[in-house]
């Protein structure tokens, strides 16, 4: 199997050791991973803004450069959602990129749902062990593709050595939603110290964010607060996980 | 707790009004208290369907239909009631719905009105027309008679006084209803219902809402759980019945399907305490009802909704107040300061669209687009999308700052190429350096300043993935070899 890899602009600029763990875990699971270089951004912040023009071409663009793609992989729910979910909007008065958008949608997948649902991964043959306390925010464009909020922490508790404590208000707003963040600065900013307080209830040490937008907002507004909570992707989680795992099988027993 | 603004004629300030209720930290707290049950109540209830989402898509459709033919049910509709010996009156305005329902009193020769509760009501503020015609006008909707009481206006579209603790409502009946102080909720709810037999005694004309209306039988149907409805709808010789035009729906079989999903949608009962039902005036076997029915259906800005293909779809909205209970935005601001008679999620789509984009712009930008209200609405409205279309209308009118505008022109230059996009991230990163500080910018300009208002921004990844990709391949396939 051959996966394009969808990195984000996010993850590319901000958050590049997910996307590197991405690969590995990918790798390791035999799936074979390219990376198309022309890729930018899937046109998320301006379709938020209501800049439906700006949009549009720059989804274009996103089709041209993962068209050939057998498989598209993003470590960013919320990019699959606006693949999936929104381009059908933007182009349902051009039939020729429709089919196009529709056809993209079809194969793109978020990390955790390729994992989960297409590659069915039996993770008890990887022995997985990562040590820690972690809780789990839950992104609101996971509802968008049909995941759950309890399908990563489904696959948190398999791993040994973590223990998962449950967020209160697990499925609620973090306040991040792009452009708002910036526009409607006081309610987003209320939101978020709200979600912060919930982590630090928690007392766990880690967080996991699978996408890199609730993960600025969320780490920038604990660093502000001064709360000490490290937010961590599930890709990195899998990745030491997976190789700790690897490490005891080749030296024990 | 009042955090309404009591004067109607200022002009919407929206970010003041924001700002007011997040200086009170006993706001969020409040509507999180009373939204965030009725949001596991709703799920709770709608587990007991087989299929709820079926549900919700079928009354999706019932409700699309009606509006796509919406022409031949209203005409059915007023056949139908005209039949039973009811008066139907068409308002286009809410000007002309006051006029028509004071003239309607005056004709009749009523004085005393008792009300029902109805959201279409506040759309026109009737009241404040009826008292200023000179007649006695009573809510007798619990929450709406607190409100009267206290003259203020709802702040949740099904429960008005959520804003309202039961502290407030003591002190409020100690000195309107002159009972000792008690903030025991069966002793002033007597106490109301007291005052209102009274008033439903003496009363010679009710108005009601209308939450459904059966075109092929020209029922009326309302929803309340107290029961007031009811004796509004019995007693009193003259009834007026006020509806939206979207209300319609075709057949009883409709009705049945909707009313499946208000209850559970809207408080998570199963079912309304009562759901009353009426055909026109008091007919011959009847045993009460009264003598003189009226129903008025009003416009108010609905046609010119309904032909806006992108926006029609939110005519389906039956007033349940799901969307209101599960937005985060709504339990962090509250009702009142969205400063329109719909608050939360419902409010940021009708009140720019009833009113102007010009008065009400905040409104469709308040909202992260997390999508939990498309996800509870029983009628399946896509609300972030239409919120979209709505920020496009905002730049269509012109009201997204030049900056903004020109920002987003060069953003789309730069994400057509390669080259563009990461040239541009690394001058970013460089431009950033000056103002970051071990790793962190706790300071950005302009625009950019709400974020840092709020939050600190990391500093970009020195080195992004496009840079690494190539060398950890060959990392890996060494690793593998290996």
């Amino acid at each position: 199997m051959r996966v394009s890899l969808f990195v984000t602009c996010l993850t590319d600029l901000y958050y590049p050791d997910v996307a590197k763990c991405v690969v590995r875990v990918l790798r390791r699971l035999g799936v074979d991973v390219e990376f198309p270089k022309k890729q930018t951004c899937c046109g998320q912040p301006a379709l938020n803004s209501g800049m439906i023009g700006e949009a549009r071409s720059v989804a274009a663009h996103m089709i041209d450069v993962f068209e050939d793609a057998e498989l598209v992989v993003s470590p960013s729910g919320s990019c699959c959602a606006i693949i999936r979910e929104h381009y059908p909007h933007l182009f349902k008065d051009d039939p020729d990129m429709l089919a196009r958008a529709l056809a993209l949608g079809a194969k793109t997948f978020e990390l955790v749902e390729f994992l989960q649902k297409k590659l069915k991964v039996d993770w008890s043959q990887w022995n997985l062990k990562f040590p820690g306390v972690a809780t789990y925010h839950y992104s609101c464009h996971h509802r968008g593709i049909g995941m759950s909020p309890q399908e990563v922490p489904r696959l948190l508790k398999q791993i040994e050595g973590l223990e998962y404590r449950q967020l209160d208000k697990l499925d609620q707003c973090c306040g991040f939603g792009g452009t708002f963040s910036i526009k409607s600065p006081a309610i987003s900013g209320a939101m978020t110290r709200d979600k912060v307080a919930c982590i630090k209830k928690t007392g766990a040490d880690l967080v996991v964010i699978n996408e890199g937008g609730c993960t600025l907002n969320i780490i920038g507004c604990c660093h502000r607060e001064g709360i000490k909570v490290k937010a961590i992707h599930i890709a990195e989680i899998l990745d030491r996980a997976m190789q700790n795992g690897k490490a005891e099988r080749g030296t024990g027993r | 707790m009042n955090t309404a603004t009591t004067d109607h004629d200022a002009k919407p300030n929206f970010k003041q009004s924001v700002a007011r209720v997040l200086a009170d930290p006993s706001v969020s707290e409040i509507f999180t208290r009373a939204t965030d049950r009725k949001d596991t109540a709703r799920l709770a209830a709608l587990a007991d369907l087989d299929d709820p989402l079926g549900v919700r898509n079928l009354a999706a459709q019932i409700k699309n239909h009606t509006l796509q033919n919406l022409d031949r049910y209203l005409k059915q509709l007023v056949d139908k009631v005209r039949k039973l010996g009811g008066h139907v009156h068409f308002a286009r305005t809410g000007e002309q719905a006051k006029e028509i329902m004071v003239g309607i009193a005056r004709e009749a020769g009523v004085k005393n009105i008792v009300k029902a509760k109805s959201m279409v009501s506040e759309e026109i503020e009737l009241n404040d027309e009826l008292i200023g015609a000179g007649f006695d006008v009573v809510e007798t909707d619990l929450g709406e008679f607190i409100l009267q009481l206290a003259n203020e206006k709802p702040s949740h579209i099904v429960t008005p006084v959520a804003h309202k603790l039961k502290e407030d409502i003591a002190e409020l009946f100690k000195e309107k209803l002159g009972i000792e102080y008690t903030t025991d909720p069966p002793t002033l709810t007597a106490a109301a219902r007291k005052y209102l037999r009274a008033k439903f005694k003496a009363a010679d004309m009710g108005i009601t809402g209308v939450n459904f209306a059966v075109a092929e039988t020209g029922t009326i149907c309302i929803v309340t759980n107290e029961g007031n409805g009811r004796m509004c709808t019995s007693r009193p010789k003259v009834l007026v019945s006020l509806m939206g035009i979207e209300k319609v729906v075709p057949r009883m079989k409709d009705l049945a399907v909707l009313l499946k999903l208000l209850g559970k949608s809207a408080t998570g009962q199963r079912m309304t305490c009562y759901t009353s039902l009426f055909n026109g005036p008091k007919q011959a076997d009847d045993l009460d009802g009264p003598e003189e029915f009226h129903l008025v259906i009003m416009d108010r800005g609905r046609t010119d909704i309904l032909s806006k293909l992108e926006y029609r779809y939110i005519l389906r909205c039956i007033r349940c107040g799901a969307c209101l209970n599960t937005c985060p935005v709504y339990k962090i601001i509250g009702g009142h300061a969205y400063q329109s008679v719909y608050p939360g999620p419902i409010g940021t789509m009708l009140t720019p669209l009833f009113n102007s984009f010009e008065e009400y712009q905040d409104l469709p930008l308040a909202c992260s687009l997390c999508g939990a209200c498309y996800d509870a609405c029983p009628v399946r409205m896509d609300i972030p999308t239409t919120l979209i279309q709505m920020r496009n209308e905002l730049l269509k009118q012109g009201y997204v700052p030049f900056l903004y505008r020109m920002g987003f022109k060069g953003w789309r230059i730069g994400m057509l190429s390669k080259f563009l996009y990461r040239w541009g991230s690394r001058m970013a990163r460089i431009f950033m350096k000056p103002i970051t500080r071990k790793g962190w910018i706790r300071w950005l300009p302009s625009m950019a300043s709400g974020w840092t208002d709020h939050r600190d921004l990391p500093a970009m990844a020195r080195k992004p993935f496009h840079r690494q990709w190539k060398k950890l391949l060959k990392e890996i396939e060494t690793e593998e070899q290996h």
